[in-house]
């Protein structure tokens, strides 16, 4: 048991209207307060567009499209996390970010059969801690090129 | 102990040889009897031999050794140069390049050489070449696999040489078996510490497992490496005895005769290979003392460079915004202080931009080679003149202007120069000259391919032109001189009256006219009938940073590349007319379709914008073809970082990349060429 308990897995906890997300540590690169966003023509609705990130232009795309919610007025707690997936170097607008918390990997499940609406295969699992229900998120699967290239071309 | 580090030093250095083989022979050919060339690819030969030994590249250093044997030939007069050997010659550097290449992209170096090694061994016992070649066809990769064999089981021919040519010297050979302690933790370091500790006392010939594998520490605790050096036994092992975390050290003298005694030999010039290696030892002596004064620079990852830059381009941002704010408070010292930081990060921005710069001479480099070769595949007299490879030129565009200048020079060899008995006819030396030229001029660089020979024929060349419709016949009354030749540019033309190898493959100049507008460059001919041509590329000093058009469309803000851009212009709504569900302009005569790119960029309405009475248009073109691009106002001229928009969106349709402006916002640089239609 003690073995098991000290299988921590850090996570940046983030809110999207009433539900938490959490995302590993090692991939995110910085948590940002919202800045301009220059629109990029051509692209998914989830894509808002690029940030002057430090010199670096980078792509900003709003979670909340991206899982099918409704879109919100940004307000003073929205923030951009930075995240790093492969090659690539994303911001990903939150309403809110929470927490670092650790969580035990024994604590994590996988995702229960019946979600919503919402296609999921981008939900690694769900850690319940206490009284709260974490959803972990599979970055790879939230940034695939091919679902972007689908919604391109239904767009197109 | 990372080994890629390692087999990056080796690759590197590898391509310095290989580069200094190419020029070597190269200056051979045109001096055959000059011994300071025929030293310095020794030399070459020589280095590169011994590291890939060390480095467990069996092929690679059979060939290069045979190579070195060959040359020491030419040193003492046994062989004469000649223009067959030549071509043997540059094939074997081919070889050995092509092998090198393989081990930087991942491979084990390995390669079928036994017919350059044939042929080798031909010319150093000085037997004619044909003969080798009419044997040619025997041979094949079972030779090759035999090889290999001796290698993994014993000492190959050439180790077996050096040891024995090394004990005629007074060396000592030594068969060294070192264990290591059970509970060792690094292995690969540790070996790394013996092998540092051998090479300041001798020379490491072979080591069993090779140096790879004990690299990746993929051997048990012992390992064994024979050893030339001029100390004693007893001083070699307490010398190895230092390193820490080792159990055992036996060193054995070894006569290299005895155990080629025991094999079979079947070599008949290993005498002479023997008296060649002494010399050559000589040499690296000398050589690798005059090597370390050599290398004053340093190798940076361009990433960094752009990191740099980035960075560097922050502090721009926020010196804007400090210059305002003095300019407000109005405060003495604080403005002071602000000026002088804005000329030290002036001086800091031009330091950042040439450090990513590199001479033009890389790219040169490689072409007297080529032209030799097609030269002598044409049955033609080509010489090459290089001017101002020093010209120096952002990293970027170096990389690309590679094959658009290959292929103007395989034009200008196949159908500029002449034949040897035409140029002759026409009273001109036999020897064709290709003038290759590089200089600065403001933020341009300039590189001219110059020929003297037949020139263009423009009647040839309108001819063509119109018979593929690339212009009409009206209008080809009204081209000029420099307007024919350029149709030759055009897509869909290629002049050649037979298709050869070299040139009129399908992909024609206008290819090469498309790279060089990417690029931001022009291309520009003139010629000459039987006097020759000269193609004339201008390309911006650096790609990261390009002048840009800046433009509104409602409140959002892109940039049009000026490289692009036509003219600009204002035009009244009335002035707009239809065609095939098209609006167009008449613009100068010419019909010119009208991009709204209000709509193609999906730009959100703002209802407060009355409709004006007049448009602004952006006349951009790509190749012939030109289209108007409606914007909604003219912001100006700019000179602006050119940026990638990251992996995630790179195909985003006709955006090409993005800036940060001054005020630190992002504004996108639109691809023009996507929206000509």
């Amino acid at each position: 048991m003690e073995n098991e308990t000290l299988m921590n897995r850090k996570v940046i906890v983030f809110q999207l209207e009433d539900e938490e997300f959490a995302v590993s540590v090692q991939q995110v690169g910085s948590i940002e307060k919202m800045i301009p966003i220059t629109r990029v023509p051509q692209t998914a609705d989830f894509v808002k567009g690029v940030i002057n990130l430090r010199g670096v232009v980078t792509p900003v795309i709003d979670l909340r499209l991206r899982f099918g919610m409704k879109e919100t007025a940004f307000s003073d707690s929205t923030r951009i996390i930075i995240v790093f997936v492969d090659d690539m170097e994303v911001g990903l607008v939150v309403d809110a970010a929470n927490d670092v918390i650790d969580i035990p990997e024994n604590e994590i499940e996988p995702a229960p059969e019946v979600i919503g609406t919402v296609d999921a295969d981008y939900i690694e699992g769900v850690a319940k801690l206490d009284d709260r229900l974490l959803i972990l998120l599979n970055l790879q699967k939230v940034l695939t090129e091919d679902e972007i290239h689908e919604l391109k071309s239904v767009e197109g | 102990m990372d080994t890629t580090e390692y087999l990056g030093v080796f690759i590197d250095e590898s391509n310095e040889h290989l580069e200094v083989l190419y020029n070597q022979l190269l200056a051979l050919e045109k001096n055959p009897n000059e011994k300071k060339i025929i030293e310095e690819i020794f030399r070459a030969a020589h280095t590169l031999k011994g590291m890939s030994a060390t480095m467990g590249f069996s092929d690679l250093a059979n060939l290069t050794h045979k190579l070195e044997n060959v040359f020491d030939a030419i040193k003492y007069e046994k062989v004469t140069v000649n223009v067959e050997m030549m071509d043997i010659l540059f094939a074997a550097v081919d070889h050995l390049n092509e092998m090198v290449e393989d081990i930087s992209s991942g491979g084990d170096g390995t390669r079928d050489v036994s017919q350059a090694v044939e042929q080798l061994q031909a010319i150093e016992s000085g037997n004619s070449v044909s003969a080798v070649q009419m044997k040619e066809a025997d041979s094949t990769t079972q030779q090759q696999e035999a090889t290999q064999l001796q290698h993994v089981q014993g000492l190959d021919e050439f180790e077996l040489t050096i040891l024995s040519e090394s004990s005629d010297r007074g060396y000592s050979n030594y068969e060294i078996n070192v264990t290591l302690r059970e509970d060792c933790l690094l292995k690969g370091a540790r070996v790394f510490m013996v092998f540092e500790v051998l090479e300041k006392l001798g020379e490491i010939v072979k080591s069993e497992p090779s140096v790879n594998e004990l690299e990746e520490e993929q051997f048990d605790t012992s390992f064994t490496v024979i050893f030339i050096s001029e100390h004693s036994k007893e001083k070699i092992s307490t010398n190895i005895e230092k390193v820490s975390e080792i159990e055992q050290v036996e060193v054995h003298t070894f006569s290299a005769s005895t155990y080629k005694a025991d094999q079979q030999s079947n070599d008949k010039a290993r005498d002479e290979q023997q008296t060649q290696e002494t010399k050559s030892n000589k040499d690296k002596k000398q050589q690798n003392s005059a090597k370390t004064s050599a290398n004053k620079t340093i190798r940076v990852n361009i990433d960094r460079l752009d990191v740099l830059m980035n960075l560097f381009e922050e502090l721009v941002v926020d010196r804007g915004r400090l210059e305002q704010i003095s300019l407000d408070l109005n405060h003495g010292d604080l403005q002071e202080t602000v000026e002088h930081m804005s000329r030290v990060s002036s001086d800091l921005q031009s330091i950042i931009l040439t450090m990513r710069m590199v001479p033009i001479e890389q790219v040169f480099n490689r072409f007297p080679r080529m032209i030799r070769q097609l030269a002598r595949d044409l049955n033609k007299n080509v010489e090459i003149e290089i001017i101002g490879a020093e010209t120096e030129l952002d990293r970027t565009v170096i990389d690309e202007i590679g094959d658009p200048l290959v292929h103007l020079i395989r034009n200008a060899i196949d159908h500029g120069i002449e034949s040897p008995d035409e140029r002759l006819k026409k009273g001109k030396s036999e020897h064709g000259t290709i003038k290759l030229e590089a200089y600065h001029s403001g933020n341009h660089v300039f590189i001219e391919i110059e020929d003297d020979g037949a020139g263009i024929n423009k009647e040839k060349v309108l001819k063509k032109a119109i018979a593929n419709g690339v212009v009409n016949d009206s209008q080809s009354e009204l081209l000029s001189d420099q307007q024919i030749f350029e149709l030759i540019m055009a897509s869909g033309f290629s002049t050649a009256d037979t298709v050869s190898d070299i040139s009129g493959r399908g992909v024609g100049l206008d290819v090469v006219k498309n790279t060089i507008e990417s690029l931001g460059g022009r291309i520009s001919i003139d010629a000459k009938k039987d006097q020759g041509s000269i193609f004339s590329i201008q390309l911006p000093l650096t790609l990261s940073i390009i002048s840009v058009l800046l433009i509104e469309l409602q409140n959002e803000k892109y940039a049009i590349p000026l490289s692009s851009i036509i003219e600009t212009a204002i035009i009244h709504r009335d002035d707009i007319m239809h065609a095939h569900n098209t609006k167009v302009i008449d613009f100068r005569g010419k019909v010119v379709p009208l991009a709204f790119l209000n709509d193609i960029f999906t730009v959100p309405a703002d209802d407060n914008v009355i409709d004006n009475e007049y448009i602004s248009v952006v006349i951009v073109k790509k190749g012939n073809k030109m289209t108007g691009l409606v914007v909604d106002a003219f912001i100006g001229q700019q000179e602006v970082v050119l940026k990638s928009l990251g992996s995630y969106l790179s195909n985003t349709f006709a955006i090409s990349g993005a800036t940060i402006l001054g005020d630190g916002e992002v504004a996108l640089i639109v691809d023009s060429n996507a929206l000509v239609i």
